[in-house]
């Protein structure tokens, strides 16, 4: 069973009356358990495609099934709920609460899940040892560096329990040696845990983690496999 | 969903960690407050007060007076005609259930003379019922008897105007006085009662028996007649009662079945009363509702507060809906904040207010009574005014859209 189904997809936006087709009909599959980095410069709608597999926002036309369920027509509060249990999110910028704690800004997905408070710190405990920043519990995102705040956004993002890692450009603010180290991190809790990790980046070092990679070009899927073939369409561009 | 519990411990630290801003966004509510709280404590001051000078008054009392008489289709002025009793006053006393005591009353103005001193006074002729009606007590002598008012004694009890003017200081009891040349003696002085409340002096009077009024002093148009009749009723709830019993009795003994006739009028303290109280209910009201335009001008404050609150904040509630908010959770974490804002500013206000209303009642001498109710009524407004003007706020945060919102700088 897939885990996300994404079948002839249009994303078009409007804006003062021009019409935007970002994504032109994009259909692929992602198995649970997949590494897959979704890769393509900037305007071709890769964005689009990881708003969309963020349950962000809904397509134009097509549908996408997350864990069997149809998000296309779904409200904006199912939308919610769909987030907060099978997605955790890793973005370039960190989002971090900045005036919570690390231990505070990882149990935040739970707050809205509505567990208990005990429980709470318990699977956020968990998640920073996971991380290797339980000693960082009480500090706040201003106190960690820019590689500490990114691991405490992954230990957000996995302590839902969400079957689907969705990072946008995760290395983007990161120097090379941190974001190696977030990547290695990335990889690792996808082999043991199996985690799926859908991952957007621009960055051609980035995607040579991935197993499998989905190029993106002017909102449409211009290649989709193993990372040689992408490779040699990076050469292209 | 997140709890509530969780949602306002997630407001109260927005609201903690910016503590300049959060004060200044409830100083209008805390003011206007204050102000209610403190207007309404004036208003339920100066009710009060005019209750207690109404009662000194004697809230539980009727005046019956003779009324007016229409003779030929002209109708003549209140008290034209004489036709209340002593009889009639008798009779009330015993048969209205309700009444406590009767007293009736036949005065006129005459020059008293002891010795070389003489004094020109009230003379109220009265019935021994004076003492428990009006709330007469005896500094010196006794009160009048039965036999007295019976027999039309030549006995007299003093105010302690007169007793003062005439006597001096020396004791009046047992002397002889002269009223329209008789010669009374004084069986008693009365305790000073001071002004009464239209500047009277209460204690310029010399009081005899209503009969020895009537027969030895004053001329009357009918045998028998009194001035007015007051009675005292048993309680302040039979108020209704007794002027129902008095009206109905009077009535049957003058012969009267249309009540357009009445030949008398029944009036009672707490008629008056009320009406002074409904006229300071309207003047706290007044000054209530002008108060509030600064609670409201507070709730503006706070929607001001609020509104740049969350465009401050877009970022954090893209997080929070990426993470799983849901509108409902970001609306009611806003509504939160605003609530907590004007209700902390509401307790604030009302500790504020009773301060200013204790200051105002001991700086002017002014009567301020702060009413629960009146504090619960400014709070709840002051919580609704938080909820109602957070609301436009609270539901533009909801609004927003996630990827909007996580991209805002």
């Amino acid at each position: 069973m897939a885990l996300i189904e994404v079948k002839d997809v249009r994303k078009v936006y409007r804006m003062d009356g021009v019409e935007f087709e970002a994504l032109k009909g994009v259909s692929f599959f992602i198995e649970k358990g997949e590494f897959v980095i979704i890769m393509g410069p900037s305007g071709s709608g890769k964005s689009t495609l990881m708003h969309i597999l963020g349950a962000l926002d809904v397509p134009t036309s097509g549908s996408y099934l997350l864990d069997s369920r149809e998000i296309t027509d779904m409200t904006r509060d199912e939308l919610a709920r769909v987030r907060n249990a099978k997605i955790g999110f890793i973005f370039q910028g960190f989002n971090l609460l900045p005036r919570m704690n690390a231990m505070e800004n990882v149990e935040l997905p739970m707050l809205y899940a509505g567990l208990p408070k005990a429980e709470r710190k318990r699977k956020a405990g968990e998640a920073l040892e996971l991380v290797g920043l339980l000693d960082w519990a009480d500090h706040r995102p201003n106190q960690l560096s820019g590689g500490q705040q990114q691991r405490v956004a992954i230990a957000r993002a996995l302590v839902n329990d969400a079957p689907l890692l969705l990072a946008d450009e995760p290395t983007g603010s990161l120097d090379s040696k941190t974001g190696a180290q977030v990547m290695e991190m990335l990889v690792s809790l996808n082999e043991k845990r199996g985690i799926t990790v859908v991952l957007v980046t621009h960055d051609s070092n980035i995607a040579s983690y991935g197993k499998r990679v989905i190029g993106v070009l002017d909102g449409l899927i211009s290649s989709d496999g193993s990372k040689e073939k992408v490779e040699s369409w990076v050469d292209v561009e | 969903m997140i709890s509530f519990i969780e949602t306002c411990r997630v407001s109260f630290r927005a609201i903690v960690s910016n503590k300049m801003r959060s004060g200044l966004a409830m100083l209008g509510i805390v003011i206007g407050v204050g102000a209610v709280i403190a207007m309404l404590a004036l208003g339920a001051g100066a009710t009060l007060q005019i209750k207690s000078v109404m009662s000194s008054m004697g809230s539980n009392l009727l005046t019956i007076r003779p009324g007016t008489v229409t003779s030929g289709g002209i109708r003549m002025g209140a008290g034209s005609t004489p036709s209340l009793t002593l009889s009639d006053a008798t009779a009330i006393k015993e048969e209205c259930p309700s009444i406590e005591e009767v007293l009736a009353q036949y005065s006129g103005v005459a020059q008293v003379v002891y010795g070389n001193q003489n004094w020109s006074t009230q003379i109220s002729g009265v019935t021994e019922g004076v003492f428990v009606v009006n709330d007469w007590q005896l500094k010196l002598g006794r009160p009048f008897t039965e036999q007295d008012i019976r027999s039309a004694a030549k006995v007299a009890i003093l105010g302690t105007t007169v007793a003062q003017e005439l006597f001096g200081y020396s004791d009046p009891v047992g002397e002889t006085i002269r009223i329209k040349n008789i010669p009374f003696q004084v069986i008693g002085v009365l305790e000073p009662k001071g002004e009464s409340s239209w500047g009277r002096d209460q204690d310029d009077v010399v009081m005899v028996p209503v009969t020895t009024a009537q027969k030895r002093l004053f001329g009357m148009p009918r045998p028998d007649m009194v001035s007015s009749i007051t009675v005292k009723v048993k309680s302040e709830d039979l108020i209704d009662r007794a002027q129902e019993e008095v009206t109905l009795l009077l009535r049957q003994r003058h012969k009267i079945s249309n009540p357009q006739d009445d030949d008398f009028t029944v009036r009672n303290m707490q008629q008056a009363m009320e009406a002074a109280q409904e006229s300071m209910k309207v003047m706290s009201l007044l000054l209530g509702s002008i108060a509030s335009v600064s609670l409201l001008v507070g709730g503006i404050g706070i929607m001001n507060v609020m509104l740049v609150s969350v465009t401050e904040r877009t970022r954090e509630i893209g997080i929070r809906m990426a993470v799983g908010a849901t509108s409902k959770d970001i609306m009611l974490q806003f509504l939160a904040e605003s609530g907590m804002l004007s209700m902390t500013g509401g307790a604030v206000g009302v500790f504020l207010g009773a301060l200013l209303s204790y200051v105002l009642s001991q700086a002017f001498n002014w009567q301020t009574v702060v009413l629960p109710g009146s504090v619960a009524l400014s709070f709840g407004f002051s919580a609704l005014v938080g909820i109602v003007f957070g609301l436009y706020p609270a539901y533009k945060a909801s609004l927003l859209n996630p990827i909007d919102a996580l991209r805002y700088e």
